[in-house]
């Protein structure tokens, strides 16, 4: 039997990026903020120490900083007619636990989506004509232009590392010229370039298309944000993803906000405390708050006035089918909004091999890189292809770590003293050009709950029904085409490419992309919350993240989360505080 | 877990245990009522003397020494570390029993300015009565005017852990008339009032000398050696005379002003008891005081070479214990040897270069520069020796929210890996100081290690 607690104005659960984001905003506005997190305090001197932080076995392999599937995890299957089965270790994507959440351990890499992204339907419908059968590709109800100041106000709480491309209408030299308007520069210049990116900018601009610096949430210099919070320059140590920084230079809730919000006597954060349900009254139209148990076992019925899912993508989607909350997705009839259109990220990489050209891999950076967007989204005419939507080329030096880097030349044996000497001879000479590429939605995609397995709390596992299509292949296998070119034009030896082919795995690791089955939209009968992130169903209901993203755009979702979080903030605040109630009428 | 930055508390809270905001009315109303029956001192108390009060506990760092960990603040029983045994720090909220509920207002000038109790015993100068005394009867008024509105919080402290004769208050007596100069602030002809404020309230309610000077064997002040630096909690307190290598040379009156409000500049970032100053004490402080500091101490002369190295204490400590104590540095200029230097390098490239820089100039602000640090460079190695073997947490502020941290390597560098870095670090891109041995870091090493 659950204690009930005193209510409090503001309820997140779970507290990485957007949870800290909304606890700084809505604590702003005066309100009484608690955030509920199922892991662990965690700080930069305390756990991230440099000391002991860049250690592979620990972080990567044994997984120090992720979700326990002892825990929690998720069954899947690549098709309806599949049986889906529980994934026991991670692999292709890798959520996290603990406070900050998976803001601790990405690389950084901090994009905004095109205009055209936000459109996708609109847009590629009127330049090309009816999309192909089974892609459920929505707009998002939302615009570039509504989201410019949010993104602005994202990249300066994180200090981004960049170079822009198009500053109010005006096309800057050096920064991606296809990226939407923006009011001004990044806060920070770009990062030192290591030598792999110089040659491929070099090559690419042969090519004829358009190299940039791509932005970085590693620091490339002293930071100090609006909040006050400093971030100190990056060490180039090439510890990011899958790690956190201990050297305060990598943006994450920690370096940016929690030194603030945590002084707050209106906050208050309680950890190990996961949330069970979201509870509400008759009508079912109104949240009245959680019920949750602490580490010990105990439950509490929590009160809120306004309740917000700040939880990984998952997480959202599977609190909000099991608190039986909205009309959940069917693949078959098409109708339901919870758990539709769970998207991901598709993509491919082309290894340059030298004899002569040392690359020094171990100088790297999560963020660190140049990308060419020529084949971003709608930044290229489609017609003919067979496919909408694309992803941005990059070569980064994000690491040179000795476990996980071993690059080696097509054909060498995976073991023995032939795979020695080539590791030997390739891993200081290699450069890598990957694709990132969009996973536009599709009928079959979508989240529901398992009808087998369970959680450690009796809950349904959520079950994740994901593959490959027709668009993604052809779209991916061009970024490849494209990708190998450059890389051509590169001066190696030997050019690999690894092109993505089958049906999707979920064991070998890929992103950590996972967007969609909360979705945004303009009409309740397709999407499960508005422009605003609220709840369709029950209006004192907001969830943020990447579950809102009707499709999963060419670029890494972190810099779109954060820009809707401050939007959907902005909208507590100013609307919703003035007019408790549906802040979009259907 | 919930982290609270204002603690609501104090003034409009004292007897009736009222909450909320409703507060300073309710006090008021409170206070006035009590006047009728209270001590005559009482008709004093008002919103203004108040506020003043709690300025001045703030100058006077009260709260630091009298809250102890995890403890309701100025409710006493924290442990002060001294050489001579440990003394537990009395509650001074106004409870009758246990606290200051029973002293009168003159009786509390006379422990400020005489060091004695509301029962004419002595208190230790642990209580830094010997700067209190500066303080002008109206200022220590308005402390006693803030005390008074604290809640009252029963609670005793543990008894002194001291050894005889020390055990017995009347020797304070004969301290006294050997240390204690008592006596009213007096203004110095010539200087300016904003020097006079700065010497008012360092001499004074800020007890600056308490750890910043050196001490004798009887823990009284060295002659000669006023905020010349000294040992303080396994710590160096630094040289805060003029002394560019290792005194306050090199920062400008605004880094000083910027230091003590912030906890940061260009220079240092205030850990260890001083982050627990700038937290309690300064970050509160008006900018004409803290500039008024900062006149005063960039007048302090600098010392020639070696000045103060040992004091008498220690001394003696090292000649009973057999061996050199951490502070104790009879050669300033001792040149380090090349392959100690050479190992140094090589653990502060590996460990140390990635926030420090290469070159020691660090991140201004963030990471400090070691290169020209005064801190590095002090006579004394102890604060660099624990810097390294434990670690430095800064004090976060509200202008400086961030809570840099420099991680502790006591457990992945042994003692003459310490030293060795440690001599680098005192001698590497133009620094001079005197090569720190592994018996020091041991020192320091097991020094914590016995007091935790």
């Amino acid at each position: 039997m659950a204690t009930k607690l005193p209510e409090v104005d503001i309820l997140l659960v779970g507290f990485g990026w957007t949870g800290a984001i909304l606890a700084q905003e809505l604590t702003e506005a005066g309100l009484n903020v608690l955030a509920l997190e199922r892991g662990a305090w965690r700080d930069t001197p305390t756990d991230f120490a440099p000391t002991f932080i860049q250690d592979e076995l620990r972080y990567y392999y044994r997984h120090a900083l992720f979700q326990e599937p002892m825990r929690e995890t998720l069954t899947f299957r690549n098709s309806p007619d599949q049986t889906a089965l529980p994934m026991r270790r991670l692999g292709s994507f890798l959520p996290a636990t603990g406070v900050g959440g998976a803001g601790i351990h990405w690389n950084g890499q901090t994009w905004r989506f095109l205009p055209s992204d936000f459109v996708a339907r609109s847009h590629n419908e009127q330049r090309y004509g009816p999309l192909a059968d089974g892609l459920t590709v929505q707009d998002w109800g939302v615009t570039y232009d509504e989201l410019e100041p949010y993104y602005d106000k994202f990249e300066y709480l994180c200090g981004i590392s960049g170079k822009a491309g198009n500053i109010q209408g005006k096309i800057q030299p050096g920064g991606n010229p296809f990226e939407g308007a923006r009011q001004r520069d990044y806060p920070n210049p770009p990062m030192e370039m290591t030598y792999a990116p110089t040659i491929f900018a070099q090559a690419a601009e042969k090519v004829g298309v358009h190299p940039f610096p791509c932005p970085s949430a590693n620091m490339s210099r002293p930071y100090t944000n609006p909040l006050g919070v400093q971030l100190g320059p990056c060490t180039y140590c090439g510890f990011c993803e899958k790690y956190a920084c201990g050297n305060y230079s990598k943006s994450s809730p920690q370096t940016t906000i929690l030194p603030v919000v945590m002084r707050k006597p209106n906050f208050t954060l309680k950890t190990e405390c996961e949330v069970l349900t979201i509870n509400r009254d008759s009508t079912g139209r109104r949240a009245t708050g959680v019920t949750y148990v602490d580490a010990q076992g105990r439950e509490w019925e929590q009160p809120a006035d306004i309740v917000v899912l700040t939880a990984f993508i998952l997480n959202n989607v599977q609190l909000l089918l099991t608190s039986g909350i909205g009309k959940p997705y069917d693949p078959g009839t098409g109708q339901g909004t919870i758990g539709k259109n769970y998207a991901y990220q598709i993509v491919s990489s082309v290894n340059v091999f030298y004899d002569d050209k040392l690359m020094n891999p171990f100088i790297g950076a999560g963020a660190l890189g140049v990308g060419v967007d020529d084949w971003n989204g709608d930044n290229f005419d489609h017609s003919g292809l067979g496919f909408i939507g694309g992803g941005y080329l990059a070569c980064w030096t994000t690491n040179g770590r000795p476990i996980e880097t071993h690059p080696v030349p097509k054909g060498t044996p995976m073991w023995g003293a032939k795979f020695k000497k080539a590791v030997r001879d390739s891993y200081l000479r290699t450069a890598t050009v990957s694709t990132h590429g969009a996973v536009m939605s599709h009928r079959n995609n979508h989240l529901d709950l398992d009808p087998t397995y369970r959680d450690v709390h009796g809950r349904p596992l959520l079950r994740m029904t994901f593959d490959y299509h027709d668009n993604e292949h052809k779209m991916s296998d061009y970024l490849t085409a494209k990708a190998t070119e450059i890389a051509k034009a590169m001066g190696g030896r030997e050019v690999d490419a690894k092109p993505r082919t089958g049906p999707y795995s979920i064991v070998p690791y890929q992103t950590t992309h996972n967007t969609g089955g909360a979705i945004m939209g303009t009409d309740p009968r397709s999407s499960a919350v508005n422009r605003y992130l609220q709840s369709w169903d029950v209006p004192n209901l907001f969830v943020m993240g990447a579950s809102a993203f009707p499709q999963n755009p060419g670029y890494n979702p972190t810099g779109t989360v954060g820009a809707l979080t401050y939007w959907a903030a902005a909208a507590i605040r100013n609307q919703y505080l003035k007019h408790p109630g549906p802040l979009v009428q259907a | 877990m919930t982290i609270v930055e204002h603690r609501p508390r104090r003034q409009g809270r004292a007897w009736a245990g009222h909450d909320g905001r409703r507060g300073i009315a309710v006090a008021l109303f409170i206070l006035a009522a009590a006047a009728v029956a209270g001590p005559a001192a009482a008709m004093d108390n008002s919103y203004a003397q108040v506020q003043r009060g709690r300025y001045l506990a703030a100058a006077g760092d009260c709260e630091d020494c009298h809250t102890a960990a995890g403890g309701k603040p100025y409710a006493g029983g924290r442990a002060i570390p001294t050489p001579f045994g440990t003394i537990y720090s009395p509650n001074i909220t106004p409870d009758q029993a246990t606290g200051l509920g029973g002293w009168t207002r003159d009786q509390f000038y006379r422990a400020m300015h005489e060091g004695l109790s509301a029962h004419g015993a002595h208190l230790y100068p642990a209580f830094p009565y010997t700067n209190f005394t500066r303080a002008t009867r109206e200022d220590v008024d308005d402390i006693w005017a803030y005390l008074q509105t604290l809640d009252p919080v029963r609670s005793r402290h543990p008894p002194n852990e001291l050894p005889w004769p020390l055990s017995m208050r009347w020797v304070m007596s004969v301290w006294n008339t050997l240390f204690f100069d008592e006596g009213t602030f007096k203004p110095t002809p010539g200087k300016s009032a904003e020097w006079n404020r700065g010497a008012y309230l360092v001499e004074g309610l800020g007890h600056c000398g308490a750890c910043h000077t050196q001490k004798n064997f009887l823990g009284a002040d060295e002659g000669g050696s006023f905020l010349q630096g000294g040992g303080v909690q396994d710590w160096f307190a630094s040289n805060l005379g003029g002394d560019h290598r290792d005194g306050l040379g090199a920062w400008s009156k605004d880094d000083i002003v910027e230091y003590l409000a912030t906890g940061r500049n260009r220079h240092a970032g205030a850990g260890g008891p001083m982050g627990e100053v700038i937290q309690y004490s300064t970050s509160k402080m008006t900018h004409d005081d803290l500039a008024a500091i900062a006149t005063y101490l960039k007048d302090l002369p600098s010392q020639p070479e070696n000045a103060g190295s040992d004091s008498t204490w220690d001394q003696i400590v090292g000649f009973f214990e057999g061996h050199r104590s951490a502070s104790d540095n009879e050669d300033g200029g001792a040149k380090p040897d090349d392959k100690v230097m050479a190992a140094g390098e090589a653990i502060y490239v590996d460990q140390c270069a990635a926030c420090h820089k290469a070159d020691g100039t660090g991140v201004p602000g963030m990471f400090p520069p070691l290169r020209g640090n005064a801190n590095v460079q002090a006579r004394s190695p102890t604060t660099v020796a624990h810097a390294i073997l434990y670690g430095v947490r800064t004090e976060p502020t509200n202008a400086r929210p961030t809570p840099f941290a420099m991680p502790a390597y006591g457990w992945k560098l042994k003692n003459p890996e310490v030293a060795a870095v440690a001599t680098y670090v005192r001698n590497a891109w133009g620094n001079h100081a005197a090569p720190v041995t592994r018996d020091q870091v041991h020192d320091v090493r097991t020094g914590i290690v016995a007091s935790e």
